[in-house]
């Protein structure tokens, strides 16, 4: 069943306004993310993509028009804290965002700040570490993690506090492939398993593999709304701006271009490789 | 080696010695660097890469070996590391983050005014460094640099270091952050520069951009230089890349998976070459028109 779990109406916002440097950020943003869905939102630097993200737990307030979080008006003072327990959000550098001395001291963080008795504190820290798959690094300095072990504890103190949304704003740039990897493997298991609802905000659309649909933005307008693998074959016919679809969905037009047959939708490697593996024998597949 | 610009001996390097934290990160590496190549390293975090391109300016001391730049030893008896670094020139990972200046134009100025040239020399550089980067000096170079977008601060930041004229410019993951058209925009700069005989070592986790850039790639694990040779035989090796947590570029991968089922298509390293190499195996007119590879 659908339930809006964020809704951004008529969503306006300006840095500095009124001043000479006013920058118009968000330009009339409408967007319903329903309870439980995976959205990724694409856009190039400056598009907004960052700004609304911001708008998901409260930590900036619309200039004009209206964001609601589970119901809640952000811009209503009561319920910031309804609000940022709800939504947890996981940023770039994953090096600002741990704050203890050994990583189960860090998870326990948040849900300490909400006075979470300490036995139901231990069942939510041990929970949450294998959620991310770091339940054996309990006793580690964070800082001697690795990137993508870095984010998924920061991710992990999120889910000790109970959310029901995470917004990811560019959390996999600055990890190698290994931590990218587990980091998209953890988010989609939150999503697939606890249903929870996630927001990706990202450059690379190959990192959205898991996501159910894509949010385009461009100088603060949303210029494109739909079901993933449709905004990808969509990219791929007629690029639109920054926005580049992935390469495995472009080689792919190409190869029907060339007179392939091939299905639409195809955007990752498994995907093509499938595709052209069955349709193009005889072929006998020795890994089957 | 004769043309080697930087050369690296069975160079270590131990963090904090003898103290609980001390920890190894290179064991004895033995690499070049040599006039006029791309040189791409990656490895896992932690396999000792920054600390490596450290050493190629002597910003850190080796605990043993040696690293000559130029010919000359940097840790010698008469070594100059000031000219060293003059010729070595490194760019950090998000380096906007280091502009300061009030204007493009002085940002840029600043490395060579620390040289102490003459004003008019200066200009030139910053004149030349800024088009080389893709920046009209006429139209960015009174702006404030923190007014620019994150592509164009970094190639700010870029033409900083150029106009140091260094012999090889060392970047740690330039393209990290950037959107896909600042990406373009600044692979589309190294690739020129690399044309015009500039020497260049990236240090990246992106594999679709070795397969595009690099004549040469360095593989660390663990501090030790695991693999070394032209993208075509590493990215052949992609298991061992795996292993220890590297990717493929996602063209390679895709006619390895192909390979693996009997599907006879040529390799592959980016997705113009998976393009001919399937249609040339597969049928399709792409192929035709260009033949079997």
């Amino acid at each position: 069943m659908r339930e809006p779990f964020i809704e951004a109406t008529g969503l306006q916002f300006v840095y500095q306004p009124n001043t000479a440097q006013a920058v118009v950020a968000l330009d009339g943003v409408s967007l319903s993310i329903d309870r439980g869905e995976y959205v990724g939102i694409v856009g190039g630097n400056g598009s907004g993509k960052s700004t609304l993200a911001k708008h998901f737990n409260a930590l900036l307030l619309p200039t004009a028009g209206q964001v609601r979080v589970a119901g809640f008006d952000t811009r209503e003072r009561d319920a910031l804290w309804e609000i940022r327990r709800r939504v947890g959000m996981i940023f770039q550098n994953p090096d600002n965002q741990l704050v203890a001395t050994v990583v189960e001291e860090d998870v326990a963080f948040g849900p300490e700040n909400l006075g979470v008795p300490p036995a139901e504190i231990r069942r939510r820290v041990e929970a949450a570490l294998e959620a991310v798959d770091m339940a054996p690094y309990r006793r580690h300095a964070p800082h001697l993690l690795s990137g993508g072990q870095k984010q998924r504890v920061a991710i992990a103190g999120i889910l000790a506090v109970h959310p029901e949304c995470i917004v990811l704003d560019e959390a996999t740039t600055m990890l190698d492939p290994e931590g990218r990897a587990e980091v998209l493997a953890a988010v989609d298991a939150l999503n697939r398993r606890e249903g929870l609802t996630i927001v990706h905000i990202t450059h690379a659309m190959e990192d959205l593999a898991g996501a159910d649909r894509i949010v385009a933005l461009e100088a603060g307008r949303v210029i494109m709304d739909g079901v993933a693998s449709e905004v990808f074959d969509r990219l791929s016919e007629t690029p639109i701006g920054v926005l580049e679809p992935p390469p495995i969905a472009r080689l792919a037009r190409w190869l029907r271009q060339d007179g392939l047959a091939l299905p639409a939708g195809i955007h990752t490697v498994e995907a093509l490789a499938d595709a052209l593996s069955r349709s193009h024998g005889p072929v006998e597949r020795r890994d089957a | 080696m004769p043309d080697a610009i930087i050369a690296c001996q069975a160079l270590t390097h131990v963090y904090l010695r003898g103290t609980p934290l001390e920890a190894t990160a290179l064991r004895g590496v033995t690499v070049e660097v040599r006039a006029g190549e791309l040189l791409a390293i990656i490895g896992p975090t932690g396999s000792g890469k920054s600390t490596l391109i450290q050493h190629f300016n002597g910003l850190l001391k080796p605990t043993s070996g040696n690293v000559r730049v130029a010919g000359l030893d940097l840790w010698g008896p008469d070594a100059d590391r000031r000219r060293a670094r003059r010729q070595v020139g490194l760019l950090f990972q998000f380096p906007e983050y280091q502009l300061f200046e009030e204007t493009v134009l002085r940002d840029v100025a600043y490395g060579p005014k620390n040289l102490g040239l003459p004003d008019e020399t200066i200009a030139e550089r910053v004149d030349e460094a800024l088009h080389s980067v893709g920046l009209d000096p006429a139209r960015f170079g009174d702006r404030s640099p923190f007014s620019l977008s994150g592509g164009e601060m970094r190639r700010v930041a870029l033409a900083g270091v150029l106009a140091m004229r260094p012999k090889v410019l060392v970047l740690d993951e330039p393209t990290a952050g950037l959107d896909p058209r600042g990406r373009e925009e600044l692979l589309h700069r190294i690739e020129a520069l690399h044309a015009d005989g500039q020497t260049f070592v990236v240090v990246t986790h992106n594999m679709d951009e070795v397969a595009r850039l690099a004549d040469r790639v360095v593989v660390m694990h663990q501090g030790w230089v695991l693999m070394e040779g032209p993208p075509n035989d590493v990215f052949r090796r992609g298991d061992e890349l795996q292993r220890v947590g590297l990717g493929l570029p996602q063209a390679a991968r895709l006619v390895q998976i192909l390979q693996s089922r009997g599907v006879p298509v040529a390799d592959a390293l980016t997705i113009e070459q998976a393009r001919a190499a399937i249609t040339a195996a597969l049928g399709g007119k792409h192929g035709e028109r260009h033949g079997a590879h």
